[in-house]
Parts: structure tokens; C-alpha cells; sequence
């Protein structure tokens, strides 16, 4: 078994249109922005994939990474819970001309949803929410006098991640803080695909070191010295590279 | 009028943090509450991104876009720091492991209703994780402004604005005054004792009771 990919082209090849996409990162740490960009060559190419339903914290920032493909159109659907960020203007825009949906969700909650979905989990209870506005119309239980709101799982067709360290079998570790929703995001995805900034063979991660099992993941494609989507906004980079 | 500034508020919170607590800030204005850590008591904070444990803000230029805080701002890792997903992170705001979360507000009611998230219909809605740290921390704070910059009270009978959780703040700190929610009303605590009664009571949207006596509210230039 070997699941490295050669090309983060070929990687990214198979998600069709109307694809539901969970894309790991919080605000630029954990951002896969290599696989990302990959898939709006291929929209820019051949103008698929489109329609797609994208799960995240966030919904973009300045140019790069998810707000470029909201940017350029490929994007029907945001489920996050937090659509500002520094430069918010390509999601905004969109949202207040109707052009993109959003399904608000308070960050806790879509992150047990995610993790439920990866769990095998349809519904569980939480306290998130009861008595608000993004509670309305779910159904409500009491457990021990307390007051909880039903929420349903949440799947994707695929899952777009970036690790540090990946081995053939898909064992992953993460960076700092990058991890965030990437582990979570493996597990409720049908294929999980995540960039590595280093590809090593089976026993080149220690076991006890090992965060994501590589169960959960289908593919890795190496990408050495990954860029940060942080350090992107701050160059006010925009992609594709707007041609002078 | 005599009131206490945001880092005194922020001051007066962190006086409340006993050693060894657990505690998430919220975005902005609690994060203050991190700089006045009262000498020998060491608080561990949490960042729901998946932090526990961070230190202060790195050098200009010395920044890991991999190590930031909810509110996407820089951070340092120290001796003892663990990062983790986000499932185990809100299960420990929602599972009650928290110590203490103190947030910011728009309006707080007398049963302990917030809201902080959301100032009407308008624009694009954006919840992060406002509504997940309300419920779970053992002692939910609110530090804020006693009343709005037009002067209304933001302590108030009814939230008139979208609710972030029901029932969930146990005490505010404001410029004015400590208060606490006991028993669906507000208790006051602590005044600043330039501020009478009456006057305080004036800038409170429902009736502050009296549970014994009101301290002086005594805070330091910071």
C-alpha cells in the first residue's frame, strides 16, 4: 500500500462538481492552500469543479486560498461559523448580492458535527445554542433539568488537509496549531486527501506520535515548504496572479 | 463621570483567577485580563483553536502563523504548552472542565441571558465560538462598559438583542461596578465609591439588590 500521489493536480482530480468539501484550517494555520490553488487551476481549466458546498471556520481572506475560489466562483455554499476575517471582501460581496449561501454555525457545534460524522454519530445534544436564533426550528430535550438543542452529524465527499509529517500508510502528525479542524475533517470525509510538508516511509513516524490514523486518510501529496496564507495576505498576494 | 478603564475592569477580573485555574478570554477587550495575573497564582489559558497553555505575544517579525489564538493574532509557546483538535477543544468548554470564561457584551439580563454575538440582522452574521463558551466553564464573567457609548445600561431587565446563551453569566464586571446574578437578579458586590447608589442605579436597566454590604470598588492605576 502506498498513498502518496505524484502531483497535487492528480490529487485533487477526481472532486466533481456539486462535491461537498470540508477544507481544514483555522484563518491561515492549517490552511492546505497548495491543494486548494490546485483545484482552481483545474476550475480555470476546465470549469469544474463548480457548485461546490465548503466546510471551514472561516469563509476566506484577501485572495488567496478559499476566498480565491469564492472569488472565482466555484463556491455555492459556506457551513462555518465565523465568515470575517481581516480582508472579508470576496465573501461579503457575494453574500449581500445573494450569490453564495451560508449555513452559520457556532464553531463548538460544527465541530462536534464534523467529529459525529466522522464517528458514525446522526445526532447528538449540546447546550450550544438553546434559546437563539441559530437553534431555531431543531428539535430541544432536557436531560437532567438542563435544556439541550438536537444537532446532526456532518459528512463531505471529501476533505482537503495539510499535515506536517505524512507516511505512505496516511499516518499524520500536524503543526502547532495548524491541526485545528484537520483530524476531525479526516474522520467525516468519504476521501481525504492532505498535503505533507514531509513524505516518509511506515515506521518514519514514531506510533505514539502518530495524530491522524491513516484510516482516515486516502491520499498524500508531498509539498515541501508549504506557503502560509497568512504570509500571502500580507504580501497582498491574489491568486491566480493578477498578470501586470 | 468617574469610571474605571478597560484595563482596570480587565484588572479587577483578574483578581477573581485563583492559581491553577483554567480560563478562556474572549476576542478582543478579555484578553486584557491576561496581563494582571495577580503575582504567584498561575492561570492556564485555553484558545479554542486548540491551544492550552500559550505564552504572550512573540517579537515584531517573530510570528508563527501556525501558533495564533481564536482571535488570529500571534502567540509563543512555553514550558508545559498542548495543542489539540477542535472536538477536544469545545469539549472542554462544554464539558464543564473550564474554570472560567470571561467575554465581552452588548447586553446582560437579570437572569443571566448574554448577548455578545450579533447587533441585528444586518451584514453577515458571524458566531465563532461566542455560543459554545457560554455554557460548559464553571463561572461565566462578562467585563464591559456599565452602559453603551450613547449612555443606555447594558445591565438590563430583557436582551432585546439575538441571544448568545440563556441563562449563563454568573457575574459582570463594568466600569462601575461588580455585580452578580443570583437567583434570576442582579446583586451588587462592589461600587466605586465616588458613584452613589441612586446614580448607579439610574444607569441600571433593572433593580440592583443589596445581599449584605457593598464593597468599594478599589482598583489601581494600570
Amino acid at each position: 500500500m502506498d498513498k502518496r500521489i505524484a502531483s497535487l493536480a492528480a490529487a485533487v482530480a477526481g472532486i466533481p462538481d456539486g462535491a461537498t468539501v470540508m477544507i481544514g484550517g483555522f484563518g491561515g494555520s492549517g490552511a492546505p492552500i497548495e491543494l486548494i490553488h490546485a483545484l482552481i487551476d483545474r476550475y480555470l481549466a476546465t470549469g469544474s469543479p463548480k457548485d461546490l458546498t465548503v466546510i471551514n471556520n472561516n469563509a476566506g481572506n484577501g485572495h488567496v486560498g478559499i476566498a480565491a475560489m469564492i472569488e472565482q466562483g466555484m463556491v455555492r455554499k459556506m457551513i462555518c461559523s465565523f465568515p470575517r476575517s481581516a480582508d472579508p471582501r470576496v465573501f461579503t460581496e457575494r453574500y449581500l448580492a445573494g450569490e453564495i449561501e451560508l449555513e452559520l454555525v457556532p464553531q463548538g457545534t460544527l465541530a462536534e458535527r464534523i467529529r459525529a460524522g466522522g464517528a458514525g454519530i446522526p445526532a447528538f445534544y449540546t447546550p450550544t445554542g438553546f434559546g437563539t436564533d441559530l437553534a431555531k426550528g431543531k428539535p430541544v430535550a432536557d436531560f437532567d433539568g438542563r435544556s439541550y438543542v438536537q444537532e446532526r452529524w456532518l459528512k463531505a465527499d471529501f476533505a482537503l488537509i495539510k499535515a506536517e509529517t505524512g507516511d505512505t500508510l496516511g499516518n499524520l502528525t500536524y503543526r502547532m496549531a495548524a491541526r485545528n479542524f484537520a483530524p476531525i475533517m479526516a474522520m467525516a470525509a468519504a476521501r481525504t486527501i492532505a498535503q505533507v510538508s514531509r513524505a516518509v516511509e511506515p515506521g518514519g513516524i514514531d506510533p505514539e506520535a502518530v495524530v491522524t490514523p491513516g484510516i482516515f486518510v486516502d491520499a498524500i501529496v508531498a509539498v515541501a515548504d508549504p506557503a502560509q496564507e497568512e504570509d500571502l495576505n500580507r504580501a497582498n498576494a491574489h491568486y491566480p496572479q493578477v498578470q501586470a | 463621570m468617574t469610571k474605571l478603564s478597560n484595563a482596570q475592569i480587565a484588572w479587577r477580573a483578574a483578581q477573581d483567577i485563583h492559581d491553577g485555574a483554567y480560563v478562556n478570554l474572549g476576542i478582543g477587550f478579555p484578553e486584557m485580563v491576561a496581563r494582571f495575573q495577580p503575582e504567584g497564582r498561575q492561570a492556564i489559558f485555553h484558545t479554542e483553536n486548540g491551544i492550552l497553555g500559550f505564552g504572550e505575544a512573540p517579537a515584531p517579525g517573530e510570528e508563527d502563523w501556525d501558533l495564533i489564538n481564536a482571535g488570529k493574532k500571534a502567540v509563543t509557546i512555553k514550558p508545559g504548552t498542548a495543542f489539540f483538535h477542535h472536538a477536544d477543544s469545545f469539549a472542554m468548554v462544554r464539558g464543564g472542565h473550564l474554570d472560567v470564561a470571561i467575554l465581552g457584551a452588548y447586553q446582560v439580563a437579570q437572569n443571566g441571558d448574554l448577548a455578545n454575538w450579533s447587533t441585528g440582522p444586518k451584514g453577515v452574521p458571524a458566531v465563532g465560538g461566542a455560543m459554545d463558551l457560554v455554557h460548559g466553564a464553571k463561572r461565566v464573567a462578562v467585563i464591559t462598559d456599565h452602559v453603551t457609548k450613547d449612555g443606555k445600561p447594558k445591565l438590563v431587565e430583557r436582551c432585546t438583542l439575538p441571544l448568545t446563551g440563556v441563562g449563563c453569566v454568573t457575574r459582570i464586571y463594568t466600569s462601575l461596578a461588580v455585580v452578580d446574578i443570583e437567583g434570576g437578579r442582579f446583586v451588587l458586590r462592589e461600587k466605586l465609591a465616588a458613584v452613589s447608589l441612586d446614580e448607579l442605579q439610574s444607569l441600571t436597566g433593572a433593580p440592583l439588590h443589596l445581599d449584605g454590604a457593598v464593597a468599594d470598588l478599589t482598583v489601581p492605576e494600570v
